[in-house]
């Protein structure tokens, strides 16, 4: 009888394959399946807490609360709309521009709650911007014709779109009183980027983007010699001009690229505010002007003042520009450089049709595109309407060339009839308009101090109850109420849940703090229909007088927690080589030249003591090698002007000259642990005497 | 030579018993073979976690444990424990994480061994299995003990902190710290795997042991 050596060798065999094959695949596919150690894992999720209704007890209880606090029942809804419990994250993100003091502020919606600044165009301690030494990269950034300009006037933030929503990628805002333009990464929240416009000293209308954010929009607004340039008042039409400027935005870097963006030449009428097409008008920018009576103001001379020089004539102009045709023209080399800078002139403009006029109610101020591109409201300012363009009315009247005349340079005007859609009456001092869901606008009356709702015609007309075209509400505000903001309210597609009224005057809101009193925001409920659009919440912002604001959903954000790895260089938002770690801190000396390579982790920096001599021209590089949340040091060396912000897995490098001798302890700045305190070390400079002595 | 094989490998199944019971000669090397998947699978899956949790951390802090690497917040942990004097995590059982792949391979090569020998020498080779779950819970309380005992009596909390011995289940604490810890579904594998060793070797040796006349080892005379 034949014995089978094995008892299934099929099988068997299979198995011995399968076992040399995963000997020899084994670690490769540990390595692919597991995660990195030290990965983060994902955030716990929250549950949320489940919520009785208030027992009778507790009823009454808040009634008598409500009463000897003189709440009134209005009041309990707005604070329970309002009110966040600790630990409720915000719906709405707002990105507010932080006027005067040059950065942005990040608050969230409804609790108004300011959440953060972020430093822009002045250097700002907290978060070390500004003050990594003698080289440092924000304060090169900031010089304007080799001059120290460490302040902004930042005026319009822009969100970056994609298809004309917001993608929460990336922030810009202008300075309006040097005419910059930053980009912020919303990945960090941190100013990645500042373009200085080579043509114009300053600037209003900054900033707006495309629908998928090709070009950032800088519009001008004080007319001056492009370039910098001089000439005497008196030959202001012949000599001065307006500009608006598109920057190339290259998104893949996340930086404007200024060898691809380019300027177009304006009347020197004095532009304000202007807002890129979408939909129906994709390719339009509309921008206002309010001084086309071109006055050279005088008062001390006996001539009209500017305020009244500028308003003499009732209307004004809104520039009509083809930014792709334009954009085509630059690339097509029609521009001429001025300054260095490639600026397409007024009758290369002319003669490519990229540029027309119409005229607007006088000295108007914004211009808003409605979020199907189909209208272009402009808001009059000195004219209690607002009025309503056709965008198709603007583009056929193009397209026929059919003009009423030319202005002083020649440019064609569209006859103002042949493309008005509507005027609607709202009250005094309208200034800027927003959007909602619900096929209603939302204009900011300045001198009425409210905000006006009302109603939408064409495709918006069945959206509402009341006729089209018409004034529907107004809720009063407090007070001065300047630019507005609509959740995601000049998108494509507003959300029509909240809206701020970014009020220039508290008056009596508040406090008195001192004759310098806080702006107003306030929160306005604009989900209801018809006359109910109550104020919910005040606001007072006492770090600047912003100007406008983007309101985004939150979930639409994705910022880092942490910095993606330690050693991250958030400039080039990439981890910089050589970047000082665990184990490989030293100090490194050639001549007198001392490179430092420090790491900062709860709680201490290494090394603990660094010694230089006097003159030692120092490179100092630091990288926090934290990974948990919000475990934030600082690094700061009295005397030196240094501050620094080591954010978790944050790279920073700072240069400085040791030309004052002493025992210099750095130190820890921001409150990381118990032990913090004893975060610190020990800079020895020795004296240059004591040096030659010794030797 | 046949007689040799058979010494160590224990009597071959004749071939009209084996079509006769196909079944149950089938059964053990199935069970060992589903013994062996569970066991390579548990590589790629956790074996122990740890979690931490401490008011300033609502996420908590976490540490993972695989045969070979540890993973999750060991910096955080680690940068924590600096301040009791306890040595890095990963400098605990740095051979057992080495070797552990290549360990597990073997004994499963072994187990394999277990289904080709028909005699008690099978439950031999099966035993580092068996024992293996039981066996990871052990080094992982002895490095536990080893590390939570021995802090540096320099670091700065050491004043504050007493040595202490983290339990290898179940919940334990330190500081504000309370610490949670549960064995993984990796380890739960390879208890599966022990169990259906024992199952198997149960029916292994009631397939073989029929066919060893006499019994011991040593071969008898050829029939044939």
């Amino acid at each position: 009888m034949k014995a089978r050596t094995f008892a299934f060798p099929g099988l068997l065999s299979l198995a011995l394959v399968a076992d040399a094959s995963f000997i020899g695949a084994a670690p490769q596919a540990l390595a692919l399946w597991q995660p990195e150690p030290g990965a983060t894992k994902k955030k716990r999720e929250r549950k949320e807490k489940e919520v009785a209704p208030p027992t009778q007890a507790q009823l009454e209880a808040l009634s008598k609360l409500a009463v000897e606090r003189k709440l009134t029942p209005d009041d309990l809804v707005a604070a329970a709309k309002t009110y966040m419990p600790s630990g409720r994250i915000d719906d709405y993100i707002l990105f507010s521009s932080g006027g005067q003091s040059g950065s942005v502020f990040v608050i969230g919606v409804p609790s108004m709650r300011l959440l953060r600044s972020i430093s822009v165009f002045t250097p700002e301690s907290w978060q070390g911007y500004g003050f990594a030494g003698d080289k440092d990269r924000v304060r090169e950034q900031l010089k304007i014709n080799g001059k120290d300009v460490t302040w902004g006037d930042t005026h319009h933030p822009a969100l970056s779109e994609t298809k004309g929503e917001y993608d929460g990628q990336f922030l810009f805002i202008g300075d309006k009183a040097n005419a910059r333009v930053a980009v912020i990464d919303l990945r960090d929240f941190e100013t990645k980027q500042i373009v200085k416009n080579p043509l114009t000293v300053s600037d209003h209308g900054a900033s707006f983007v495309t629908p998928d954010t090709d070009y950032v929009i800088e519009g001008g607004q004080y007319a001056t010699v492009l370039g910098y340039g001089y000439a005497p008042l008196a030959d202001y039409q012949k000599s001065y001009r307006g500009m608006v400027t598109f920057w190339k935005f290259d998104r893949e870097r996340g930086r404007i690229d200024e060898a691809q963006s380019f300027a177009m030449e304006l009347p020197p009428y004095w532009q304000d505010l202007a807002d890129a097409g979408k939909g129906a008008c994709d390719g339009l920018v509309f921008i206002n002007s309010f001084n086309v009576e071109m006055s050279t103001g005088g008062v001390e001379k006996g001539q009209p003042p500017f305020e009244a020089g500028a308003s003499q004539r009732d209307t004004d102009y809104m520039h009509i520009i083809d930014w792709k045709l334009a954009a085509a023209a630059f690339k097509a080399g029609k521009a001429e450089k001025i300054n260095g800078f490639p600026v397409l002139k007024i009758e290369t403009s002319i003669a490519l049709g990229l540029l027309h006029l119409t005229p607007e109610p006088k000295s108007p101020h914004g211009v808003d595109v409605t979020p199907n591109g189909q209208y272009a409201v402009v808001a009059g300012k000195l004219d209690p309407h607002v009025t309503v363009y056709s965008t198709a009315k603007i583009k056929k009247a193009i397209a026929d060339k059919k003009y009423s005349g030319v202005d002083t340079y020649k440019i064609p005007i569209l006859n103002f009839d042949d493309v008005k859609e509507a005027q609607v009456e709202l009250g005094l001092g309208p200034l800027h308009t927003q959007f909602d869901n619900k096929g209603y606008a939302y204009t900011s009356l300045f001198l009425d101090s409210a905000v006006a709702r009302w109603t939408l015609g064409g495709e918006y007309a069945s959206k509402h109850e009341e006729p089209a075209w018409k004034l529907v509400t107004k809720t009063p505000v407090q007070y001065n109420i300047g630019h507005l903001c609509a959740a995601e309210g000049d998108t494509v597609s507003p959300d029509g849940s909240y809206l701020i009224a970014m009020n220039k005057w508290s008056v009596d809101r508040f406090f008195t703090t001192g004759p310098l009193l806080p702006q107003n925001f306030q929160l306005v409920d604009i989900s209801a229909t018809g006359a109910t659009m109550p104020v919910l919440y005040d606001s007072p912002i006492g770090v600047g007088e912003p100007h406008y604001c983007q309101m985004i959903k939150a979930d639409k954000l994705k910022p880092w927690a942490v910095y993606p790895e330690v050693g991250w260089n958030p400039h080039t938002q990439a981890v910089e080589p050589g970047a000082p770690s665990p184990g490989k801190e030293r100090v490194v000396r050639k001549g007198n030249k001392v490179d430092v390579y420090m790491t900062a982790v709860r709680s201490h920096f290494t090394p603990e003591s660094v010694e230089l001599e006097e003159g030692d021209h120092v490179t100092w590089r630091i990288t926090s090698t934290e990974r948990a949340l919000d475990s934030t040091h600082g690094f700061c060396i009295g005397g030196y002007n240094i501050n620094l912000s080591l954010e978790p897995g944050e790279y920073t490098e700072f240069e400085f000259i040791a030309d004052k001798p002493g025992t210099y302890p750095y130190y820890c700045t921001e409150f990381c642990s118990a032990l913090h305190l004893e975060m610190m070390g020990y800079l020895q400079i020795k004296p240059k005497a004591t040096t030659a002595a010794a030797k | 030579m046949s007689s040799f094989l058979n010494a160590i490998l224990g009597p071959r199944v004749p071939n009209h018993e084996l079509e006769s019971h196909r079944a149950r000669y089938l059964t053990p090397t199935l069970i060992l073979s589903a013994a062996r998947i569970l066991l390579l699978v548990s590589l790629f899956l956790p074996y122990w976690h740890m979690t931490l949790e401490a008011p300033q951390y609502p996420d908590g802090l976490s540490v993972t444990a695989y045969v070979n690497l540890l993973t999750c917040d060991v910096r955080e942990i680690n940068a924590l424990n600096h301040y009791i004097g306890m040595r890095p995590l990963e400098e605990a059982a740095q051979f057992e994480r080495a070797a552990s792949v290549w360990m597990i391979i073997a004994m499963v090569l072994l187990v394999e061994g277990a289904a080709l020998v028909h005699n008690r020498w099978a439950a031999l080779l099966a035993l580092p299995v068996v024992f293996f779950p039981v066996g990871f819970l052990v080094d992982l309380s002895y490095w536990l003990k080893l590390f939570g005992t021995h802090l540096d009596p320099k670091a700065p909390l050491s004043s504050s902190v007493k040595p202490f011995i983290p339990p290898v289940l179940g919940k334990g604490t330190v500081g504000q710290f309370v610490t949670v810890s549960s064995a993984g579904t990796g380890w739960y594998l390879a208890v599966a795997g022990s169990l259906l060793v024992i199952l198997a070797l149960y029916f292994h040796r009631r397939a073989y042991k029929p066919l060893h006349k006499p019994f011991p080892i040593a071969p008898a005379a050829s029939p044939v």
